[in-house]
């Protein structure tokens, strides 16, 4: 069983990171989101200093977004979707390195980029080490999250903004949290542990919660 | 009648036939005098007469979770038992319970501009109810983008019960964090807090809300079972045109 999960991951990750694949643009756009601010509220060093935080969590999951409503269309048009299905591992396995997949392709490098683009806001060091590492705890839940929204677009036409719709809500308490411990880094008003492990607590509930609804929103999509 | 025996849509519309008129008639009766009494229930010590707004907000906030969870255990019906009207039901409940939800930001909205300063604050219980009104945008969304009935309601049911974690973070948000919205003063272990001459007319403009629910929830589902009878007419009538 191991062994057919290893392939699909190894499958995903090359069909993602090839030509054609896409998993770079995620970065790209969290570059051009990021740039972006400045010019709409004024390179305003202070004043980016103590936004950037939530700056770079809102690109971060706008980011993750990009690609989540294509993680089963693209397997439900060429048909290996219905292999999935048919294979003997729990859907919910497959749907969770699916995920896994995913997150590698296009949330890592999110977490990657985030301290050089943290750099260009004026965040200092500590603070800039919170925000990463709330996105690093806190990207695959957004993945996770938008693995039931894919699913539940797998066969839809158009479904770009559908998912997000669905997202978007269902993400608020990882931006609440997110934030929240990377404030408490640089303020010290509350401690950084207290926000940051609920913000893990969220994170593993989405890592039970997302593929197995996935599962389910795929076996009654094909139906 | 037993449970199952609502599975037939024919016996439904029979029953459906009788009760919207009653509870409609109900819900009239019970909100008139519940905002009645409550228009002559003496003025709050602190918020004077503003407290009035009470008897809409609050019912319309009660209704707007009910429908929710309404819907999520539909959800279960449509999943798990395969009840043929179970996603009719969440379906038709979709639309209505946005519509209290809505009408409880909005007066929530107008009550809190002149008592807290600001229309809008981000609250833990504001913004969870936003919260839930996006949920259940988002839930009419996949409705309308599957134009199969049986598909989007298990996409939709799908997506309501991952939803429906937010129902018990709207009800606590008031316990869990410090809010400006003020606790939870009717549904408390040790009674509620509000003075019996606020707390009848609001229990009784509740209950009328609850009948317009009610009666709206069973028009919803019987104009759902006609669109639906109406829909497989048309595909029979293609077909056989096709054929014949």
């Amino acid at each position: 069983m191991s062994r057919a999960l290893a392939a699909i991951l190894k499958r995903d990750l090359k069909l993602a990171l090839r030509a054609g694949g896409g998993a770079g643009i995620g970065v790209i756009f969290f570059l051009a989101l990021v740039t972006i601010v400045p010019f709409a509220i004024g390179p305003d060093l202070p004043l980016l200093k103590r936004i950037g935080a939530a700056v770079l969590w809102i690109g971060a999951l706008l980011a993750s977004l990009l690609g989540l409503e294509r993680i089963f269309a693209s397997d439900h048009e060429d048909g290996s979707l219905d292999l999935l299905l048919l294979a003997p591992v729990p859907l919910a396995l497959i749907a969770a390195t699916k995920a896994l997949a995913h997150w590698i392709a296009t949330g890592l490098p999110l977490v990657v980029m985030t301290p050089v683009l943290g750099l260009m806001l004026g965040i200092e060091p500590p603070a800039l080490a919170a925000v990463t590492i709330t996105l690093l705890a806190g990207t695959p839940a957004v993945t996770l999250i938008g693995l039931i929204g894919g699913a539940l677009a797998a066969t839809l036409p158009r479904s770009g903004m559908l998912v997000a719709v669905l997202v978007l809500p269902l993400a608020i308490p990882l931006l609440i949290f997110g934030v929240a411990a990377t404030d408490a880094a640089v303020t010290n008003e509350i401690p950084f542990g207290a926000p940051f492990r609920l913000l893990c607590a969220i994170s593993l509930f989405f890592l039970v919660l997302g593929p197995v609804a996935a599962a389910a929103a795929l076996r009654h999509a094909r139906e | 009648m037993p449970f199952y025996e609502l599975a037939n849509p024919h016996r439904f519309l029979q029953l459906a036939r009788v009760l919207i008129p009653a509870l409609a008639v109900l819900a009239l009766a019970l909100i008139g005098l519940g905002l009645g009494l409550g228009f002559r229930a003496p003025p709050d010590y602190q918020q004077g007469e503003m407290v009035r707004v009470m008897y809409i907000h609050v019912p319309s906030a009660w209704i707007a979770l009910f429908a929710y969870t309404l819907m999520a255990v539909a959800s279960l019906g449509t999943l798990v038992w395969r009840h043929p009207l179970a996603d009719v039901a969440a379906k038709a409940a979709a639309p209505i319970g946005a519509a209290f939800c809505l009408l409880c930001l909005v007066t929530g909205a107008l009550w809190g501009r002149p008592m807290w300063g600001a229309y809008w604050v981000w609250d833990p219980r504001l913004t969870s109810v936003l919260v839930l009104f996006l949920l259940y945008l988002g839930v009419i969304a996949v409705w309308g983008a599957i134009d199969d009935p049986g598909r989007a309601g298990k996409a939709a049911a799908i997506l309501t019960l991952v939803g429906f974690i937010n129902v018990p973070i709207v009800k606590f948000s008031v316990d869990w964090w410090s809010s400006l919205h003020q606790g939870a003063s009717v549904f408390r272990l040790d009674g509620p807090t509000i003075h019996p001459s606020l707390l009848t007319p609001l229990l009784i403009s509740a209950a009328g809300f609850a009948a317009l629910f009610f009666a709206l929830q069973l028009a919803a589902m019987r104009n759902e079972i006609l669109r639906r009878r109406l829909r497989t007419l048309g595909i029979l009538a293609a077909a056989t045109a096709e054929a014949g």
